[in-house]
C-alpha cells in the first residue's frame, strides 16, 4: 500500500478534502480492507442499494423527485454522485434480509433429527452513502435485534462487520421530516462522514473520519486539509437540506397523545383510504416484523426454516385459532402508527420513526404519517 | 415480575430449537393430549416457572407456543397439554412416545406463586386455560400450609372437555377448594351449569389478601376480572395469561404486540391492572 496523500497530520476532527476524482480510490481502499461495497445504483427507475464495483455504478447525475404517492428519477444538471435523497430500499436489506434461512434439519435413521444453524455471514459489507436518517434507523434496529435480552446473531455479525460511509444530505425531498424526528439531516456516526460539494467550478467531498478505522482508510487515499472556504461551502450545502425541509411532525407529547387517541374515529377515516398493501412497512427502515416459513423437501428427510419480513397490515399477522385479532383495516393502521410513534418509546426508548418519508412517498394513495399524526392531535384536542 | 427464561449466554441463535424426546403421552380429552418431554441433546432438560411456555416444533410442519402444564419439581421432564386445533398442534397431539420434537424456551413471565405468606389464592380456568395453571396448583400442593384459602374454579364446555379430571379429588383432599361448571351439561351432570363467573357468588373473596390467576379465552378473563374487581380485588392482584400469534418468542417477530407489551417477553402472565385500558378496546 503506497503511503500517499497525508500532507498534514490528520486528527479525527480535522475535515479533509477528497476530490471527486479520488472517490474511486477511496472505494478501492475500503475494498482493500476486505469489504464488499454496497451502495446506491440506478435500477428499474429507482435508486436502490446493491453491490457496486466502482464510482461508475453510483447514480451519477441523477436525482429523485418525491411527493406523497410519487417517485420519479430525474436528470440533474451536474454530475453529483449522491445527488438524490433516499430511495425505496434501506440498509436493512443487508442487516435484516427480507428472507433468510435460520436453520436446516435432517432426519436421522433412528427417527430423530439434527438441526444445523445457518452459518453467520462471511462477507463484511461497506455501506456507501448512508444518510443521517438511515444511521438513526440502523441504531433503532440495533436496539431491537442486538441490544435486548435476546440477540439475533446474524444481525449482530452483519452490523458489527459493516463499514459505514455516511453522506450528508445537501437537499431535502418534500417528503423528508428528519429534523422533526431529531435524526438529521446532518450525520453523526459511521466510520467516515462525507459532504459532497458540486458547483460549476469544483466537485469534492469534505471528509470527517468518525472512527479510527475510518481514519485509517482515509490515510490510504490522496486527500488534503480543507480550507476554511471549502468547509464553509460544505456547510452551505448542508444548510440547504435544512432550509428545504417543509414537512414537520410535532413530537411534543406524541406518545401519550397517540395512546389517548386509540378510540378515535379517525382511524376509520384513514382505513377508508388505506389499501393495506404493506408498502409502508416494506420501505420503512425500522420495521422489523417477520414470520417464519417451515418447509420440507420431497423426500420428507430435510426440513428448513426461513424468516421472512412480514407486515402488521397483513390479516394473517395476528391470526389465532379463532380468527385474526386485527380484522379491520382501521385496527391495522392504528397498530402501525401507534407502534411507530407511541409504544416504540416504551419498548425501545426512542421513536420508531426516523423521518425519512419513505412511507409517504411509496404509499400508493399518498397517506402521510405527518398529516395523520396531526389529525389525531386535533381529534384528541377537540375531545 | 419478569422471570428469566431461557436466554442463550453464548450468543447462539435463540431461534434454533433443541432436541427433546417424548417420554410419555396421555390423552386428556378427544382433542387434547399431554406430552412429557425430556432433553435428547447435550443441554439437560430446562427448568421452568409456572406460566412459562415453549415453542414446540414438529419436523417439517412448524412451531407453536405451548404453555408448560407439569410440575416444577420434575426436573427431568417438561409437560405440555396441547389442544389440536391447527396443523402443527394436531400433529403434536399425534406424535408418539419416543419421537423427537424441537423445543425452544421456556419463555416469558410466571404466575406470582411466590409472595407473602398466607395469601388466599383464586385460580380461575376456562377450557385449555387450566393447563398453565396446573403448574401453579402443583406448587401450591407442595406448600399448601403457606397459603390461606385456595380456590380452583374450572369452566369447561361439556363434561367431556374437563381437563385433568382424575386429579380433582387429590386437589380437594389437599385443601384446594376445586369447583367445576359447564357451559352445557347432559342429564347425568349433578354440578353447576353456566360460565365460570357463575361460581363467584359462592366464593368468599377477601380483598387485600387474595391473589387471583386467570387463564382462558380473553372474553372470559375480562368478565372474570371485572367480577373480581366488583368483589373488591385490586386490578394489580389479578393476573391473566394472554395469547397472541407468535413466531419467535424472543421479541423479534413483532406479532404478539399488545399495546407496548410483547406477550412473549413481557407476558404471557400480566397483571390485569396493566391491561385494563386495552382490554376494553377491540382489535388491539
Amino acid at each position: 500500500m503506497p503511503e500517499t496523500g497525508h500532507d498534514h497530520a490528520d486528527s479525527i476532527d480535522t475535515p479533509s478534502v477528497l476530490s471527486a476524482a479520488h472517490f474511486g480510490a477511496l472505494l478501492q481502499a475500503i475494498r482493500n480492507e476486505g469489504y464488499t461495497l454496497v451502495g446506491p445504483t440506478v435500477r428499474d427507475g429507482a435508486i436502490i442499494y446493491d453491490e457496486i464495483e466502482s464510482t461508475q455504478d453510483l447514480p451519477i447525475g441523477w436525482t429523485d423527485e418525491q411527493e406523497a404517492g410519487h417517485y420519479r428519477l430525474k436528470r440533474r444538471d451536474d454530475f453529483a454522485y449522491f445527488g438524490y435523497v433516499v430511495g425505496p430500499q434501506s440498509w436493512k436489506k443487508f442487516l435484516l434480509p427480507a428472507r433468510r434461512r435460520l436453520w436446516s434439519s435432517v432426519r436421522r435413521e433412528d427417527g430423530g433429527f439434527t438441526i444445523e444453524p445457518e452459518p453467520l455471514p462471511e462477507r463484511r459489507l461497506a455501506f456507501i452513502g448512508v444518510r443521517a436518517c438511515e444511521l438513526a434507523a440502523i441504531r433503532t434496529q440495533d436496539r431491537v435485534l442486538m441490544e435486548g435480552s435476546f440477540q439475533d446473531p446474524y444481525y449482530r455479525a452483519a452490523r458489527q462487520g459493516a463499514f459505514v460511509v455516511a453522506v450528508n444530505c445537501v437537499s431535502a425531498a418534500p417528503t423528508c421530516f428528519c429534523a422533526s424526528m431529531n435524526t438529521g439531516p446532518k450525520v453523526s456516526g459511521g466510520d467516515l462522514a462525507l459532504t459532497e460539494v458540486v458547483s460549476p467550478e469544483r466537485h469534492y467531498f469534505l471528509v470527517s473520519p468518525q472512527t479510527a478505522r475510518g481514519q485509517a482508510v482515509l490515510q490510504r487515499v490522496e486527500h488534503r486539509a480543507a480550507s476554511d472556504e471549502e468547509q464553509d461551502e460544505a456547510l452551505t450545502h448542508e444548510a440547504r437540506a435544512v432550509s428545504q425541509m417543509r414537512r414537520k411532525l410535532d413530537t411534543e407529547g406524541l406518545p401519550e397523545l397517540i395512546a389517548a387517541a386509540q378510540g378515535s374515529a379517525h382511524w376509520q377515516r384513514v382505513a377508508e383510504r388505506c389499501l393495506a398493501c404493506t408498502n409502508c412497512t416494506m420501505v420503512c427502515p425500522t420495521c422489523f416484523c417477520s414470520t417464519v416459513e417451515d418447509t420440507v423437501d420431497l423426500s420428507g428427510q430435510r426440513a428448513e426454516r426461513h424468516r421472512k419480513l412480514d407486515s402488521c397490515f397483513n390479516r394473517e399477522f395476528t391470526y389465532l385459532h379463532t380468527g385474526s385479532v386485527r380484522e379491520s383495516g382501521a385496527a391495522r393502521y392504528r397498530q402501525w402508527l401507534t407502534h411507530k410513534l407511541s409504544t416504540w418509546h416504551a419498548q425501545f426508548d426512542s421513536s420508531g420513526c426516523v423521518g425519512c418519508g419513505r412511507c409517504i412517498t411509496w404509499c400508493p394513495v399518498g397517506i402521510d404519517i405527518t398529516e395523520e399524526a396531526a389529525a389525531l392531535r386535533e381529534a384528541v384536542d377537540q375531545s | 415480575m419478569a422471570v428469566e427464561g431461557f436466554v442463550p449466554q453464548d450468543g447462539s441463535d435463540p431461534m434454533v430449537p433443541e432436541p427433546y424426546r417424548i417420554v410419555e403421552r396421555r390423552r386428556e380429552t378427544s382433542h387434547t393430549v399431554t406430552l412429557a418431554l425430556s432433553s435428547a441433546g447435550e443441554v439437560p432438560t430446562r427448568a421452568f416457572q409456572p406460566g412459562q411456555f415453549s415453542m414446540l416444533y414438529a419436523f417439517g410442519l412448524g412451531e407453536v407456543p405451548i404453555s408448560i402444564s407439569g410440575s416444577t419439581a420434575r426436573r427431568d421432564r417438561l409437560e405440555y397439554t396441547i389442544r389440536g386445533v391447527g396443523a402443527v398442534s394436531k400433529a403434536l397431539c399425534e406424535t408418539p412416545v419416543g419421537a423427537m420434537l424441537g423445543v425452544r424456551g421456556p419463555f416469558g413471565t410466571a404466575w406470582p406463586v411466590a409472595g407473602p405468606e398466607n395469601r388466599d389464592l383464586l385460580i380461575v380456568a376456562g377450557g385449555i386455560g387450566l393447563a398453565p395453571l396446573r403448574s401453579v396448583i402443583y406448587q401450591v400442593l407442595e406448600r399448601r400450609s403457606h397459603f390461606g384459602n385456595a380456590f380452583v374454579l374450572i369452566g369447561a364446555r361439556t363434561e367431556a372437555d374437563l381437563l385433568f379430571r382424575d386429579e380433582y379429588p387429590r386437589w380437594r383432599a389437599a385443601g384446594l377448594d376445586t369447583r367445576v361448571t359447564l357451559d352445557a351439561a347432559s342429564g347425568s351432570w349433578k354440578g353447576s351449569v353456566g360460565v365460570v363467573t357463575s361460581l363467584f357468588p359462592n366464593v368468599e373473596v377477601r380483598p387485600n389478601r387474595t391473589v387471583a390467576m386467570l387463564c382462558g379465552p380473553e372474553v372470559m378473563m375480562r368478565f372474570a376480572a371485572q367480577a373480581l374487581r366488583d368483589k373488591g380485588l385490586s386490578p394489580h392482584d389479578i393476573y391473566v395469561s394472554m395469547e397472541r400469534n407468535m413466531k419467535c418468542a424472543v421479541g423479534f417477530c413483532g406479532r404478539c404486540q399488545y399495546g407496548a407489551d410483547f406477550i412473549c417477553r413481557d407476558g404471557p402472565v400480566l397483571p390485569f391492572g396493566r391491561l385494563e385500558d386495552r382490554l376494553v378496546l377491540q382489535e388491539v
